[in-house]
């Protein structure tokens, strides 16, 4: 009996011999590589977070909250790092970006889904699908050679000179410049506006006939199907790409930089100079002269890698969750 | 009483909203193609402009050569009076014939565009195979076990690692590779400094979940059949996926890699903290070299037209990259639903 059982496994381990010859291999291979994607995060976790420890040791948490940025040591200001110019214009600009964009994307994803001739739905899908594509550099020197001089002349010269002399954030001395963090904004928010544009269409065409049809079948206009039964049903979803929108314009490096000026303080106006997290790293880590200087800025890296990481995933998640739907997943 | 009005009491109402609103989305969508289409349209055209034979050829030349403006009868005494400004600031030797036609010195800002982008072209299209040739490997391979051991922990984390590294600010790979190739002490105790290699590697960060979750996707779509069928024949797992599963899908992974070319072409922040950029040709990896992103950020700040003409010109030839690419890539993978 015994010996019987022990044929018939070295039977089953000639077969597999023959059968599955090298599999072990082809695995281990596959798992080393698959492994190495996850060393790349850590790589940048760890490279990031080593580096800032510096930084984080010195500041602590007060590092988020102090609003002096002076590298250099001077007779009027000792050396000092804090974030909160750096916080400031990130949210600021992010903020102006997401409030022009996401009404805008939204609108263009509903036409693009619903309301759009059939004809034309796959060619402007696809530019907008392209557009999401273009390098950040090109807006930057777009904005940097045509939108900056035609928006100090036409917008900010004339609001500083009007409104400006009443509301305070939007005056100012130095807005002849043409930087800061309203023109960033405004860049930013054409450059997010095809990614929440592609998602929003993304989700609303998931969501199933039936939702239109029965509101149809009630009477409703076509507003009022899109309106009640549709654009709710892609809640969660149209949420999820205005946080990756959101995410993008945080993260976005080159035409912040390009158009944001570049002056690490918290700005008293939207006209003036001002630095977001991702610029003042781009701008000032390269140059950086002393390890503590270097360290500050890679804590900033770090945190704005946190904070896009947080964004982005749950962003995913709701994206996901929507594609779940009580009916099923209706796309492969 | 008519049957509208007894359809429902609220019904113009009803329909000046439905009117309004469906107007409102129109001119939404009508705005927002404002600014995209003046952006390309710009590039288009001064872009487009700026290309010429030399463009594509010549390497950066300054905006024009310094020719000294007549001071007079020279002072046999004076050791700098045949002295050429133009050769000290790295231009052609004067012929004595720019300065001609405005005895003063030709203005600096009308002067016309000179020079090219040839080293940046030779540049980007180095660190970016380079990258490419480095993230490949890693891509396909993760990709493929992605697909054909998708249940399993591994698997899990490392989708969302592909998620983490594709959702990640640019920036962040840069400084990672700053901090691990450019800062990082060698065997002499000197930091590394700029290096083509440290642009290359930055951008490996950015192509591998494009790789890995374009190869896992379309390995996914051969049917199973395929792979059964391949099994039946007594091959091993390996050998039918290298020889019937890669194979079929290989036009989808191509896609996959040209889509992670397109991205990583036209990236700069990484390239500004790693590579830094360079006036001349350098094809040696491991010295600071040029890039068409690098030309683009650095020139458009420039006072000087002739070097305005290069940013635009660059940005062109970067958008055509990109553009070309995925349109390529949207035709590819139309004819191969259309066959399905």
């Amino acid at each position: 009996m015994a010996q019987a059982q022990a044929t018939s496994e070295t039977f089953r381990e000639r077969i597999a011999k023959r059968t599955q010859h090298g599999d072990g291999i082809f695995w281990g291979l596959t798992l080393f590589f698959a492994l190495l994607v996850i060393v790349l995060v850590f790589a940048i976790v760890w490279v990031t977070w080593s580096d800032s420890q510096l930084a984080r040791e010195r500041f602590g948490w007060a590092f988020f909250t102090s609003g002096e940025w002076n590298p250099v040591e001077t007779p009027v200001n000792p050396v000092s790092f804090g974030a909160m110019p750096a916080i400031v214009g990130t949210l600021v600009s992010s903020a102006i970006a997401l409030v022009l964009a996401a009404p805008v994307a939204i609108g263009i994803g509903i036409f693009l889904a619903e309301l759009c001739p059939p004809a034309l739905r796959t060619p402007l899908s696809f530019m907008v699908e392209l557009l999401a594509a273009i390098p950040s550099v090109i807006y930057g020197v777009w904005g940097v050679m045509v939108f900056a001089p035609f928006f100090t002349q036409n917008v900010a010269m004339p609001i500083s000179e009007t409104i400006g002399q009443v509301v305070p954030w939007l005056g100012g001395e130095r807005v002849a410049s043409g930087r800061g963090l309203l023109i960033a904004g405004i860049i930013l928010s054409i450059m997010i506006l095809p990614t929440i544009a592609a998602i929003t269409r993304d989700v609303l065409t998931l969501v199933p006939n039936t939702q239109r049809e029965v509101m149809l079948a009630l009477g409703a206009t076509k507003w009022e199907v899109i309106w009640l039964a549709v654009v709710p049903y892609a809640r969660a979803g149209i949420i999820g790409a205005v946080m990756l929108g959101l995410g993008r314009a945080l993260g976005e490096t080159m035409a912040a930089t390009m158009l944001v000026g570049n002056r690490p303080q918290v700005p008293q106006t939207l006209f003036e100079p001002a630095t977001t997290a991702a610029s003042l790293v781009a701008s000032e880590l390269v140059n950086a002269q002393t390890l503590i200087h270097e360290s500050a800025l890679v804590l900033i890296a770090l945190a704005l890698f946190a904070i896009t990481l947080l964004l982005n995933l749950s962003a995913r998640l709701l994206i996901w969750y929507m594609n779940r739907g009580p009916v099923g997943r209706t796309r492969a | 009483m008519s049957l509208k009005s007894s359809a429902s009491p609220n019904y113009s109402r009803r329909k000046a909203v439905d009117l309004i609103m469906r107007g409102l989305v129109l001119i939404a969508t009508g705005l927002a193609i404002v600014p995209l289409v003046l952006i390309i349209g710009y590039v288009v055209v001064i872009g487009g402009g700026a290309l010429n034979w030399e463009f594509f050829t010549d390497i950066y030349q300054p905006p024009m050569t310094v020719s000294m403006p007549d001071l007079g009868p020279v002072d046999p005494n004076d050791p700098f009076a045949n002295l050429d400004l133009g050769s000290l600031v790295g231009g052609e030797p004067a012929t004595g014939q720019e300065g001609a036609g405005d005895e003063k010195g030709a203005d600096i800002l009308e002067a016309p565009p000179r020079g090219g982008v040839f080293h940046g072209i030779v540049g980007t299209l180095l660190i970016t195979t380079v990258a490419l040739l480095i993230a490949m490997p890693i891509g396909i391979m993760a990709g493929i076990f992605l697909s054909e051991f998708p249940d399993n922990s591994v698997a899990t984390t490392v989708r969302f690692a592909c998620d983490v590294l594709s959702g990640a600010p640019s920036i962040i790979v840069g400084v990672t590779a700053y901090i691990l190739i450019v800062n990082a002490k060698g065997a002499d105790g000197q930091p590394l400094g700029f290096a083509g290699i440290a642009g290359s590697i930055a951008l490996t960060f950015l192509m591998v979940p494009t790789i890995t979750r374009t190869t896992e996707e379309v390995l996914k779509l051969v049917p199973e059949a395929t792979r059964e069928a391949a099994l039946a024949m007594g091959a091993t797992t390996w050998y039918s996926t290298f020889t019937v599963v890669v194979p079929t899908a290989l036009s989808g992974i191509v896609t996959g890699i040209m889509l992670a070319f397109a991205r990583g072409a036209g990236e700069t922040a990484p390239l500004i903290m790693t590579v830094l950029g360079s006036n001349v040709l350098m094809t040696n990896l491991l010295e600071p070299m040029a890039a068409l992103p690098l030309i683009t950020y650095r020139y458009t700040e420039s006072p000087f037209p002739s070097e305005n003409t290069l940013a635009w010109g660059s940005a062109f030839v970067l958008m055509m990259l990109v553009l070309l690419v995925n349109i390529l890539v949207r035709i590819a993978t139309r004819n191969r639903l259309r066959m399905r």
